[in-house]
C-alpha cells in the first residue's frame, strides 16, 4: 500500500523509526557522495586552485620556480606618472579583454538559442517511431563524432573562397551571386563559425533532449490524445513541462561550452578583434606569450563570468534542484 | 477514392519524412564530403567535386601504416571505456544521493560540481601536468583516465541527478517499504527506468573522451601510449606545410566508425520505461 | 647556475665519461614531414653505430604552434627527458634561458654558417642553437603567361602590380573568371609577419624592431609598402587572401588561377608534380624590391635549427650530436635527398647539390638575401610583437585605418612592451 505524504520540511508520518530512516538516508546519501567528490577533488582541486593562485602571481613559464606574490595587480593597477596623470592597467581594464568577452557573450547566446531550438526538433522527429529511425539517430550523431580539430579544418576548407565547396554550391544553386570570403572578414566569419557550430552541436543537445522526451510517459500523450487536444497545445502543455529538465541540462552545458569556445575561433576566423574570443586571448597569453600570471588572470575571471552567468540562468530559468525528492 | 483525411495523412507523413531527409542530409553531407576527399590526392584536393572521381586506398594504407594506428585506435578504446564506466559508476551513486535525498547545502553542491567545467581546459593544462608528473602518471593512459574526469563527472553527475529526480515517489517508497536498501534501490529499481539517460550520457561522454586532443598530445609521449586524435594530429603531407587531407579524411572515418556502430547498438535502450500510473514492482 | 660554473661541470663529467666510455640515450623531439622523419632516423642509425650513443626520436604534432606549446610546457616542468630539441628559427630566442650556450662547442664551425641564421640564434651573446635547414620565400611566376603577354619577370613591386592587373585582366578577358594576379598569405598569423616584413625592409623601411631593440616601424617608406600591399587586396589579390595561409594560396596557385605567388619553396615540389595544371609552366625568382636607390630584394629567414636542453643528463653527447646533424656532410645529404635548404654557405656551389637539386642553386641568391625577424631582439617578448605588428598589417589590409596610423599605435603599443628593455 502507498502512502503520498507532502513532500514537506517538517511533514512526518507518526511511523515508528522515521526519523532514524531519515537520518539513514542522509547518511547513505553522504557515503555515496564521498567516493565522487574525492576523484572530483584531485583531478581538480590542484589544477584550479593554481591557476588561480597564479592570476595573483608574476609567474612566467620562463622559470615557474621563481613565482612572486603581485596581488591583485594583474587584475588592475595603477600608477602615477610625473604629470600628475594617473594610468590604469590591468586585466580589469584591457579594453581587448572586454571585447573578447561581449564576443564570445554575444556568441553564446545566438548560438545555444539556435540550438536548443534545432536540437529539440530534431528530438522531436526522432522521438518518434519510425522505420530506420536507429539508422537516423545514429546517423544525426555523426557531425558531434568526428574530433573538432578534424572537421574544423575541413570546414575551413569547405569555406574557401577560390576552391571550396560551398560557394561552389552556393552558386549553382542560386544562392550566392559571387563567391564569398567567408573566414576573410569578421563579420561573415562569425556567420561561418555559428553554422559550423550548430551544424557540430546540435546533436548533443538532440539526444540529450530526446533522453529527456523518453523519460516521459506514453500513457498522457494517449489520454490527451482521446481527450482530443490538439498535438500543438500537447507540445506547449504537456512536453515541454515535462522535457524542461533535460532542457535546460543540455542548455546549461551547452552554454558552458560555448562560452570557452576556441577551436573553431582559432581555425575559422581571422584572428582580429572582431572575433577572438576569451578562451583564444588566454590561450595566446598563456602560451604564445610570456604572460602566463596574465593568462591565469584571464582564466579566472573567465570562470566567474562563466559561474555569474550560469547562475543567472539558473535564477531565471527557475530551474529546480527539489524535485522529487525526500 | 482518397479521402480528405486520408490525403492529410499522407502529406504530414510526407513532411514529416522529408524532415526526416533534410536533417539526415545536413549532419551527413559534409562527412559524405570528406570521405570523397579521403579518396583523393594531389591537385584534385583542391578541385570541388560531388561524386567520386576516382576510388583508392591508398589513404586508408598510409593511416595503418604511418605510427602505430592500430594501437592508438586500441588505446583510445581502453580510455574512453573505462572513463565511461568510472564517471557513470561514480555519478550514479552521487546522483542518487543529490536527487532523491533532501539534505543542507545540496544546492551549493551541485553547484560547486558544475564550477569545475567552467574552467577553460587551456588553463588547467599546467596545473595538471605537474599533477600527473607527480603521481608517476605520464605516458601512460591511466593519466587520461585521470583527467578526463574532470570533464565527464560534472556532466553525468549533473544529467543522472536531473533525471533521477524526476522519477517517480511512489515507486522509491514502494521499494522502502519491501526494506530495500539504498544500494538495491538505485540497481534494482532506478537504473532499468533510467536506460536513456544513461545510454545518453554514457554515449556523450563516450564520444567527449574519444575525441579529446589537448590532454591527450601533453599527458603522453610516445607512440605506443597515444590516441587516435593525436596520431591524426601526427599525420603529415609530403611537406611540413601541407595538411595531408586524404590521410586525415581516412583517419577520420576509421574513427567515426565505431562511434557510429555504438550508437546503433545502444540507441535501442533510448526507450521509455515509465508509466504515469501505477508502480512497477 | 653560472654559465661558467655549467661548464666547468660539464668539463669534469666529460673527464670523468670519457675514462668510462658509456653509451648514452639521447632524446631528439623534431617534427617535420613524414619523409624529412623517415630520413633522419635513418641518419641516426647511423650515428648509432658510429657513436655508440643511443638516440630516440621524440615524434610531435605536424602543426608548429603545438610544438611550440609542447616545447615551453617540457621546459617549463625542467624535463630532462628530451635532450635536444628542434626548433623553428624565432623558437628559440624566446626559449633562450632553457638552452644550453653552443658558442664555446661551436666556435670552429661558427664562420661557415650564413651570417644571419647564427644572429637569429644569438641572444646576448649567447649562441643558442645551431642552424640545421634553412628556408626563404620566393616570388613564384607562371612564365608560360609572362611570355604570352611579353613581359619580364618583374624586379620591383610597382612593377609586380603593372604586370599582374595587366595580364589577370587579359585572361579574365579571354574567359578565365577566376584569374588573379598575386597570392599570398594574408592571415592574421607568423606569415604575415613574413610576407610584411619583406614589404617593408625590400623599401628601405627597416626591420620593425632593429638588432638593438629600436622600434624603427614607424615610417614612411613602411607606410608606403603597407598602403601598397593594401591596394592588392580585392584587385590583384582574391578578397579572402585576408584568410590565406600557405596551402591556401598553394591551392589557388596550383589550380592555375595566380599569375603570381609568394611562397616557401616546400611549393615548388607539389606544383611540378603529374598531374599539376602548371607543371613546367612556372619558375622562381627572388621577391621584387621596393622603391628607391637602397631599395633591395628582401626574404624572411625560415628554417629550423637544433637546441640543447639546459636540464639534458647528456648534455656533452647531446652537442655532439647536434654537431654532426649540422655539419657540411649532413646537410648536403638533406639537400640532395630533401631539398632542404644548407644553412652553410659554401654549400649552395657545391657541384653535386647544383647536379642534383638546380633548385637549391637557383634559392641561393634569394636564401642570401634572406633577414631575420627580430626574435633575437625581443626576445621572450617576441611573439606578442609579431602579435602586434601583424594585427597592425592585417587592420591595413582589411582597410580598417591607414598604414601611416595603424602604425603610429603599433609603435606606441611596441614601445609599451618593450618597457624599459627587452
Amino acid at each position: 500500500m502507498t502512502i503520498r505524504h507532502p513532500i514537506g520540511q517538517g511533514a512526518t508520518i507518526p511511523r515508528p523509526g522515521r526519523s532514524e530512516l531519515m537520518a539513514q538516508r542522509v547518511a547513505a546519501a553522504r557515503l555515496f557522495l564521498v567516493p565522487m567528490l574525492v576523484v572530483l577533488a584531485i583531478v581538480a582541486g590542484w589544477p584550479l586552485l593554481r591557476s588561480i593562485y597564479f592570476s595573483f602571481t608574476n609567474a612566467s613559464l620562463n622559470d615557474l620556480g621563481n613565482v612572486e606574490f603581485v596581488g591583485f595587480a594583474n587584475y588592475l593597477s595603477w600608477r602615477t606618472l610625473k604629470s600628475g596623470r594617473t594610468i590604469y592597467t590591468g586585466l580589469l581594464v584591457d579594453a581587448a579583454w572586454w571585447n573578447a568577452v561581449w564576443n564570445t557573450i554575444r556568441f553564446a547566446a545566438v548560438s545555444v538559442s539556435l540550438e536548443a531550438v534545432l536540437g529539440m526538433l530534431v528530438a522531436l522527429v526522432l522521438n518518434a517511431e519510425f522505420r530506420g529511425r536507429g539508422l537516423v539517430r545514429a546517423a544525426i550523431l555523426i557531425p558531434w563524432a568526428i574530433p573538432t580539430i578534424v572537421s574544423a579544418r575541413r570546414w575551413a576548407w569547405m569555406l574557401n573562397d577560390q576552391f571550396g565547396m560551398i560557394n561552389d554550391l552556393g552558386m549553382k544553386l542560386g544562392l550566392l551571386s559571387e563567391k564569398v570570403a567567408w573566414t576573410a572578414s569578421p563579420e561573415t566569419a562569425m556567420v561561418a563559425v555559428l553554422i559550423v557550430d550548430i551544424w557540430k552541436t546540435t546533436p548533443f543537445m538532440a539526444l540529450l533532449i530526446l533522453a529527456g522526451l523518453q523519460m516521459i510517459p506514453k500513457d498522457i500523450y494517449e489520454a490527451a490524445e482521446i481527450d482530443g487536444v490538439h498535438p500543438v497545445r500537447q507540445f506547449f502543455r504537456i512536453t515541454l513541462p515535462l522535457v524542461r529538465p533535460a532542457l535546460m541540462v543540455a542548455i546549461i552545458f551547452r552554454l558552458l561550452d560555448a562560452l570557452r569556445i576556441f577551436d573553431l575561433i582559432f581555425v575559422l576566423t581571422p584572428n582580429s578583434e572582431a572575433t577572438r574570443t576569451m578562451s583564444v586571448l588566454a590561450r595566446e597569453n598563456l602560451f604564445d606569450f610570456d604572460k602566463f600570471a596574465y593568462g591565469s588572470a584571464q582564466s579566472t575571471l573567465l570562470f566567474l563570468i562563466i559561474a555569474a552567468l550560469t547562475t543567472l540562468y539558473i535564477w531565471l530559468g527557475k530551474v529546480n534542484f527539489e524535485g522529487n525528492s525526500r | 477514392m482518397p479521402t480528405l483525411s486520408t490525403l492529410a495523412q499522407l502529406f504530414k507523413s510526407a513532411a514529416f519524412y522529408f524532415a526526416v531527409l533534410l536533417i539526415v542530409l545536413f549532419s551527413v553531407f559534409p562527412f559524405y564530403y570528406a570521405i570523397l576527399t579521403s579518396f583523393k590526392s594531389g591537385t584534385d584536393l583542391f578541385r570541388v567535386d560531388y561524386w567520386p572521381r576516382s576510388f583508392s586506398l591508398a589513404n586508408f594504407v598510409t593511416v595503418f601504416t604511418s605510427g602505430n594506428f592500430p594501437r592508438n585506435l586500441w588505446n583510445s578504446i581502453f580510455v574512453a571505456v573505462l572513463t565511461v564506466v568510472l564517471s557513470l559508476f561514480l555519478a550514479i551513486t552521487a546522483a542518487y544521493a543529490l536527487g532523491r535525498v533532501r539534505f543542507r547545502g545540496r544546492g551549493l553542491l551541485l553547484l560547486t560540481i558544475l564550477a569545475v567545467s567552467m574552467f577553460p581546459h587551456i588553463a588547467v593544462l599546467s596545473g595538471l601536468f605537474e599533477l600527473i608528473r607527480t603521481l608517476g602518471l605520464y605516458n601512460s593512459p591511466w593519466a587520461l583516465i585521470f583527467s578526463y574526469t574532470i570533464f565527464t563527472l560534472p556532466f553525468t553527475v549533473w544529467v543522472l541527478t536531473t533525471f533521477m529526480r524526476e522519477l517517480p515517489l511512489e515507486i522509491e517508497e514502494a521499494a522502502i517499504v519491501d526494506g530495500a536498501t539504498p544500494w538495491v534501490i538505485i540497481t534494482k529499481v532506478f537504473m532499468p527506468l533510467m536506460w536513456p539517460a544513461l545510454v545518453t550520457t554514457g554515449i556523450l561522454a563516450f564520444i567527449g573522451a574519444w575525441n579529446e586532443f589537448l590532454f591527450a598530445l601533453t599527458f603522453t609521449s610516445s607512440d605506443e601510449t597515444r590516441t587516435v586524435p593525436v596520431a591524426i594530429a601526427l599525420l603529415t603531407g609530403s611537406t611540413e606545410f601541407e595538411t595531408p587531407w586524404g590521410a586525415i579524411m581516412a583517419a577520420s572515418v576509421i574513427v567515426t566508425v565505431p562511434l557510429v556502430v555504438l550508437v546503433l547498438i545502444f540507441q535501442r535502450k533510448i526507450v521509455s520505461g515509465l508509466t504515469a500510473g501505477g508502480v512497477k514492482g | 647556475m653560472g654559465l661558467t660554473k655549467f661548464l666547468s661541470c660539464t668539463a669534469i663529467a666529460a673527464v670523468l665519461l670519457a675514462g668510462q666510455a658509456s653509451a648514452e640515450t639521447i632524446h631528439l623531439a623534431a617534427g617535420g614531414s613524414g619523409k624529412q622523419v623517415d630520413h633522419l632516423r635513418a641518419v641516426l642509425n647511423e650515428y648509432e653505430k658510429a657513436s655508440g650513443d643511443t638516440v630516440v626520436l621524440v615524434p610531435l604534432p605536424a602543426s608548429s604552434s603545438e610544438q611550440f606549446s609542447q616545447f615551453k610546457l617540457w621546459l617549463a616542468a625542467g624535463n630532462s627527458e628530451i635532450d635536444i630539441y628542434r626548433t623553428d628559427v624565432i623558437w628559440a630566442p624566446q626559449l633562450a634561458n632553457h638552452f644550453v650556450d653552443l658558442t664555446d662547442v661551436a666556435k670552429d664551425v661558427v664562420k661557415d654558417f650564413l651570417p644571419s641564421t647564427i644572429a637569429g640564434q644569438t641572444v646576448n651573446g649567447h649562441l643558442i642553437a645551431l642552424p640545421f635547414s634553412g628556408d626563404a620565400p620566393a616570388l613564384y611566376y607562371r612564365k608560360d603567361l609572362l611570355e604570352k603577354y611579353g613581359k619580364s619577370v618583374p624586379q620591383t613591386w610597382s612593377e609586380l602590380e603593372a604586370t599582374a592587373s595587366e595580364i589577370m585582366e587579359k585572361e579574365r578577358a579571354a574567359g578565365k573568371p577566376d584569374m588573379w594576379g598575386l597570392v599570398f598569405q594574408g592571415n592574421a598569423y607568423e606569415g604575415l609577419t613574413c610576407n610584411a616584413l619583406e614589404w617593408i625592409a625590400s623599401n628601405g623601411g627597416g626591420n620593425i624592431i632593429e638588432k638593438d631593440g629600436k622600434v624603427s616601424i614607424n615610417n614612411e617608406k613602411a607606410a608606403a609598402a603597407l598602403d601598397r600591399a593594401a591596394g592588392w587586396v580585392g584587385k590583384i589579390s582574391p578578397p579572402g587572401v585576408l584568410a590565406y595561409k600557405e596551402e591556401e594560396s598553394r591551392g589557388v596557385w596550383q589550380l592555375g588561377n595566380a599569375v603570381f605567388m609568394r611562397n616557401w619553396l616546400y611549393a615548388y615540389a607539389p606544383g611540378q608534380g603529374a598531374e599539376s595544371p602548371i607543371k613546367d609552366h612556372f619558375d622562381a625568382a627572388p621577391l621584387p624590391k621596393g622603391d628607391g636607390p637602397e631599395a633591395t630584394s628582401v626574404s624572411a629567414l625560415g628554417g629550423w635549427n637544433l637546441a640543447v636542453s639546459k636540464y639534458s643528463q647528456h648534455p656533452e653527447a647531446a652537442e655532439k650530436l647536434a654537431l654532426f646533424l649540422t655539419k657540411a656532410e649532413q646537410q648536403k645529404k638533406r639537400a640532395i635527398d630533401l631539398t632542404l635548404l644548407p644553412t652553410l654557405t659554401a654549400l649552395y656551389d657545391d657541384k653535386d647539390i647544383v647536379a642534383a637539386q638546380p633548385i637549391i642553386a637557383r634559392w641561393k641568391d634569394v636564401f642570401l638575401s634572406a633577414a631575420p625577424r627580430p626574435a633575437a631582439a625581443t626576445k621572450l617578448k617576441y611573439n606578442e610583437a609579431s602579435s602586434l605588428f601583424w594585427g597592425a598589417v592585417h587592420d591595413t589590409l582589411a582597410k580598417d585605418g591607414s598604414a601611416a596610423d595603424n602604425l603610429e599605435e603599433l609603435e606606441a603599443k611596441l614601445a609599451d612592451l618593450e618597457g624599459g628593455s627587452w
